[in-house]
């Protein structure tokens, strides 16, 4: 049987030696991606960190990058705005989504549902862009021009980030041991008794997650919001008025940007990972530390 | 008695009361969800046809097809995965099987890509532009595009296969070793095999997450929507086209429709696709060597 011997192993030291080299110098690899994206964006935006002070960002009259004006306060205004209006509607619609998956439905209708919301993951923002210019923007503006609004961004951006706040709840609420259901309707809690006064409390670390998770993937989302939103550069002063977000501002000037302009839309952008990063390094932590 | 009968009463109109807000919640999520499908259907049907998946665009898009676009969206996501496979699954190998859960090693390459996940795709874009682009050279092109893909697809491939590799039981592990197989064997002939749906299924994944971005493509694959001729060539991809068509041409609203209605039908065969795998992976966790 030695003839197994040879087309089983391969000829044992050196093979492992070189595969170990391999795969580590992949990982090195992966791991170099996002350093190297840190590093690009830093060189990048590095000319306005030499010879702008930080402060103009916020005292500038306006954004008027080519007669060197970079307020960017209105755009982080109208992220900000757009990403919280957002939450505001997504948060309930996702907990309730998930409250039906994994309380109310039966196993059939919880299936259908849940695929339903995977389904809505995975349809691209570019199409909710686009349904929200073609429905929504021409039906808000039958009720208050113009249209494309703060209120489109954000009805667009509900439905994105639903899904990610819907499955993160349904993952918290499965987690929650099988005793606590069964001690409290051994108590005689009423349903919504046993979710609200049990299930919330013993899940709430991993739903807040999920909504930082859901908060990181609104203020970096480009595509759809600038569909909808208007573009236009200025405090929104109410649901209907056109706004431009940070992200969107970057997809709309990069094409002609020069000189300080190129690097102060590096800069929101390194603004915005900031962000995001801050957001996701807060739900990695929560997630590890569910236990604690 | 009477106390607790009345406070009872209160407590089952709550319940229904909260039950009935929850039914309406799922049956707003689920409306809202049927009405874009039926959107994009009513609107993009009738001028969904064979001739127009394999002509190129004409008058900015307005006419013609999208076969010049489907070309170079398969040769963008092609280029984003022969860069972003091995790369990945020879990182999840090495964080499943070769390194301790806790070295220093491993949870750096983890928190790195942990990091890489959250980043948004706009900012992806601007790295892609920066560096494949203009610092190595590579311009508005196929190229540059698709590795700026491979950056983005990197975290999602390397979970699902160490999530897929972790999956195979000790038991086979053990084995191996007790019948002195190397490692290399054990990882080829065992692990690799038995975790292949898992790593299908990231792989759909992938596939559904690059064929999806728009904001990653916009300065490193550019907007030419003629056929391409090399991967140095600019070419449009689907998901941009849709934009272009209903942000820059006046009445090109038709063929957004259409092209937005073959996009999210690829995608939802793909999502089946991997759930179907993922699902089979958690019905039998061992597979038939």
């Amino acid at each position: 049987m030695t003839w197994l011997k040879h087309s089983i192993m391969f000829p044992s030291v050196f093979t492992d030696k070189l595969l170990r080299w391999v795969l580590r110098s992949g990982a090195v690899v992966s791991a170099l991606v996002m350093a190297m994206i840190m590093l690009f964006l830093l060189v990048e935006s590095w000319p306005v960190f030499q010879h702008l002070s930080l402060t103009r960002f916020i005292t500038d009259s306006s954004w008027h990058p080519l007669e060197d004006a970079y307020n960017l306060m209105p755009m982080l205004s109208g992220t900000l705005f757009a990403s919280i209006g957002a939450l505001f509607l997504a948060i309930p619609l996702g907990i309730a989504s998930a409250i039906f998956i994994v309380y109310y439905a039966s196993p059939r209708s919880a299936l259908l549902y849940r695929r339903l919301i995977e389904l809505l993951a995975g349809i691209p923002s570019v199409v909710f862009g686009f349904w929200g210019l073609t429905t929504l923007v021409p039906l808000i503006n039958q009720f208050h021009p113009p249209g494309a609004s703060l209120l489109a961004g954000i009805l667009v951006l509900t439905l994105m980030i639903l899904p990610t706040i819907a499955l993160t709840a349904y993952a918290a609420f499965s987690a929650v041991p099988n005793e606590y259901m069964r001690s409290a309707a051994a108590l005689g809690l009423s349903r919504w008794g046993m979710i609200y006064g049990v299930v919330f409390p013993a899940a709430r670390t991993g739903i807040v997650a999920g909504v930082i998770l859901a908060a990181g993937r609104a203020l970096g989302e480009t595509m759809a919001v600038l569909m909808v939103a208007g573009n236009v550069v200025q405090h929104a002063e109410s649901l209907f008025d056109p706004i431009r977000t940070l992200a969107a501002n970057i997809a709309l000037e990069m094409a002609y940007a020069m000189g300080d302009h190129r690097s102060v839309l590096f800069v929101s952008g390194l603004m915005l990972m900031l962000l995001v990063m801050t957001l996701s390094g807060l739900a990695g932590w929560l997630g590890k530390n569910r236990y604690a | 008695m009477l106390d607790i009968s009345a406070g009872r009463s209160r407590y089952i109109f709550r319940d229904r009361l909260i039950q009935l807000l929850i039914y309406t919640a799922v049956f707003f999520v689920s409306a809202v969800f049927i009405w874009i499908l039926a959107d994009l259907v009513r609107g993009g049907i009738s001028h969904l046809s064979w001739n127009f998946l394999i002509d190129s665009p004409r008058d900015a898009g307005r006419t013609g097809g999208i076969g010049s676009i489907l070309v170079s969206t398969i040769l963008i996501l092609l280029v984003a995965l022969v860069v972003a496979l091995p790369l990945a699954w020879t990182t999840a190998v090495l964080l499943a099987e070769f390194v301790p859960v806790t070295s220093q090693f491993g949870t750096m390459v983890r928190y790195s890509l942990q990091v890489l996940a959250g980043v948004p795709s706009i900012v992806f874009g601007l790295f892609g532009n920066a560096f494949f682009s203009i610092y190595l050279g590579l311009g508005f092109s196929i190229l540059s595009g698709g590795l700026t893909l491979a950056c983005m697809l990197l975290p999602i491939l390397v979970s699902t296969a160490e999530a897929g590799l972790r999956a195979v039981p000790d038991t086979y592990r053990m084995s191996a070793a007790a019948l002195g197989m190397s490692r290399t064997a054990t990882l080829f002939h065992l692990l690799l095999p038995a975790a292949v749906p898992a790593l299908a299924a990231g792989l759909l994944l992938g596939i559904g997450r690059a064929i999806a971005e728009t904001a990653a493509l916009l300065f490193t694959s550019g907007y030419v929507e003629r056929m391409p001729g090399s991967l140095l060539d600019s070419g449009r991809a689907l998901a941009l086209h849709i934009f272009d068509l209903s942000m820059n041409v006046p009445g090109g609203d038709a063929p957004a429709y259409a092209s937005a209605l073959v996009l999210v039908i690829l995608l939802l065969v793909i999502n089946i696709f991997s759930m179907k795998l993922a699902f089979g992976l958690q019905s039998k966790r061992i597979m038939p060597a």
